[in-house]
């Protein structure tokens, strides 16, 4: 017995050794295993940053805007809206092809083009921006209640049959016809018919997310129906918002060269792109003329052009899928 | 099937119900000089008086209404009073829907018979030049209102290629550049369509299998990618008359085409109610049976379709 006291007594040490520790709960750590660096956000930007042509253009818009707001008040500006008169004949400055006093010429009643197309795209970008901006708030409330409210669905559903039956082109033409041109008539004809589109496009997202198990769950712990569609909801949906906002103010920048031309846009005292555009449209016989349209054309293409590729890249940047 | 086809039917006439009736309400809105012309000036009041009473235009607005309705079943859309004095609106329309419907289903069918195949190039060609060039294309179109390129193209195209600027009925090479501007935008979204459905369909699962069991591409593409996609499209066709409604208005005014949009331009700038009032009713009209006969092909091609039970939004 003798002959093992030792190691028994060992053994026995072991035994009232502590094995095992208690691990210390480290909340931190815990946090740690669930955490990851993503952001929405910033990873959105990140690969919209990729799309080297849609940042150069999103720069572009953002000069043209800037400008756009401050270049009444750089120095040598004009009026876009007087009637110049040349010194030496004393009559109006008709048709003056581009120099150093008048950049870009002036128009067939001796009005300064170049003041007259800042003036212009200012117009137009706040038609295309308040129409963008009713377009999305209009059409994401009737798209979230359409989508979400089970007793409203059926005959917000029948209306849309009907309302969305109704060509565009026609009610436009119908309500700038009645009313007086204006820019707050311009606007309200757009948009009026401008939400159909987007509600629909929501009511569609909505119904395939809404009896998805996170929602679900969310309803069953007793979340109010106004949370679910706010932070359950629409954060799923801000690309297919974003491209459509995008695209609302070419179409609304278009539609008014389009109302314009028909004879329904606004007043020629209110310079437009769309009223620039038709002026210089009569022109367009006489060659040397021709910067008339060709400056106001190109200003209009470039931001049409520059929304639509920003908009579609930006929505394929916020897409989480493309997110890795 | 046939309760399905009821159901839409009657949803349409509901839709074309509701225009006319606004159509009629909101041109009671109007100022009045639209009913009396060119005579306004030299009537008196008390004449202009009668003369609105002798067209109905003092009677309770039911009444107006009533008579609307009456005139409309009857296939008088009144008389024109700016435009062309005293004649009827439906003599005016009849001259000229031969030459709007020629341009129109012509910009139609051109645009398909380019766009469909320029689309499955894209596809095929994805990330190449030619896919580049088609997508900057279609950004254009899509995005540069229409009237702005239609207006470089009628400049520029007839000068460099000596191409008659205006449409003259016996010369088939005037038609020529109407018909292609007018077809563009519809052209460009066919192309734009028929790629991105042809680079979904291409990733699909059935598509791998028949590739795996060495069906040959040309093969794969007819028998199975294409006829699938002609469902869908066959959707579309119907809505582009809605599209072409848009340019025509442009390209029959520039290039004095003597048709119901360069009508509407014509009766707008002389406020000439009647005209506009029959126009904007012929258009929608059109539009409502391009979109009723699209679901109808759909339907009648698409076995999937729910046949009237329970709501879908497309």
């Amino acid at each position: 017995m003798g002959l093992y006291s030792e190691e028994i007594s060992n053994i026995s040490n072991r035994a009232s050794e502590n094995l095992f520790d208690f691990a210390i709960v480290d909340e931190k750590k815990a946090e740690q295993t669930g955490y990851s660096n993503y952001s929405y956000w910033r990873s959105t930007w990140k690969s919209f940053l990729e799309n080297r042509f849609a940042v150069f253009l999103l720069i572009v818009v953002l000069s043209i805007i800037t400008f756009v707001i401050i270049q009444p008040y750089l120095p040598y500006q004009k009026s876009p809206t007087e009637i110049y008169i040349d010194e030496q004949t004393g009559s109006q400055a008709r048709n003056i092809a581009p120099n150093a006093e008048f950049w870009f010429g002036t128009n067939s009643i001796g009005q300064d083009l170049w003041s007259r197309i800042w003036a212009g795209t200012r117009t137009s970008l706040l038609i295309g921006f308040i129409v963008a901006l009713v377009e999305v708030i209009v059409g994401i409330t009737i798209g979230a209640i359409w989508g979400f409210s089970r007793k409203l669905e059926a005959p917000i559903t029948q209306v849309y049959n009907i309302v969305e039956n109704i060509p565009t082109t026609i009610v436009l033409i119908l309500m700038s016809y009645i009313l007086r041109p204006s820019i707050s008539t311009i606007i309200i004809a757009m948009c009026i018919t401008g939400w159909v589109e987007m509600a629909r496009f929501i009511r569609n997202q909505v119904v395939i997310l809404r009896d998805r198990e996170y929602n679900l769950a969310s309803k069953c712990l007793g979340t109010p129906s106004s949370r679910i569609i706010l932070k359950n909801l629409l954060p799923y949906l801000i690309s297919i918002i974003m491209l459509r906002m995008s695209l609302a103010i070419p179409f609304a920048i278009g539609s008014e060269v389009f109302l314009t031309y028909i004879g329904l846009g606004l007043p020629i005292s209110e310079p437009s792109l769309g009223n620039l555009v038709n002026e210089g449209r009569v022109l367009m016989m006489s060659p040397d003329l021709r910067y008339q349209l060709i400056f106001p054309s190109v200003v209009l293409s470039v931001i049409t052009i520059a929304f639509y590729i920003i908009g579609n890249a930006f929505a394929d940047a916020a897409d989480p899928k493309n997110h890795v | 099937m046939l309760w399905y086809i009821g159901k839409r039917l009657l949803q349409s006439i509901v839709t074309l119900f509701i225009i006319v009736t606004i159509v009629f309400a909101l041109l009671r809105l109007m100022p009045e000089e639209g009913y009396l012309g060119a005579a306004a000036e030299k009537m008196s009041p008390e004449q202009q008086e009668i003369y609105l009473t002798n067209l109905g235009l003092r009677d309770p607005l039911i009444v107006q209404l009533g008579n609307f309705y009456a005139s409309l079943l009857q296939g008088d859309l009144g008389t024109s009073v700016t435009y062309r004095t005293d004649v009827p609106v439906t003599t005016i329309i009849s001259e000229k829907i031969m030459y709007s419907l020629f341009f129109g289903l012509g910009a139609v069918a051109l645009s398909l018979i380019v766009g469909v195949p320029l689309g499955i190039l894209m596809a095929q060609m994805k990330g190449r030049w030619l896919d580049r060039l088609g997508t900057g294309y279609i950004v254009f179109v899509v995005a540069v209102p229409a009237a702005v390129y239609y207006i470089f193209i009628q400049m520029y195209i007839t000068e460099i290629f000596n191409l008659p600027m205006l449409f003259d009925e016996y010369n088939p090479i005037s038609w020529l550049l109407p018909l292609t501007s007018m077809a563009l935008a519809p052209t460009a979204s066919y192309a734009m369509w028929m790629r991105r459905y042809m680079v979904d369909e291409l990733n699909k699962d059935y598509i791998k299998l028949a590739r795996a069991k060495g069906v040959k591409e040309r093969t794969l593409m007819f028998k199975h990618v294409m006829r699938n996609a002609f469902i869908p499209l066959a959707q579309y066709l119907p809505a582009t008359i809605l599209f072409t409604i848009m340019g025509s208005i442009y390209i029959e005014s520039l290039y004095s085409i003597p048709g119901m949009g360069g009508l509407l331009v014509d009766a707008i700038q002389r406020q000439d109610n009647a005209v506009v009032q029959g126009l904007v009713l012929i258009f929608s009209s059109l539009g409502i049976i391009g979109l009723f006969l699209g679901d109808l092909a759909m339907a009648l091609v698409d076995p999937r379709i729910k046949l009237g039970k329970g709501e879908s939004v497309r």
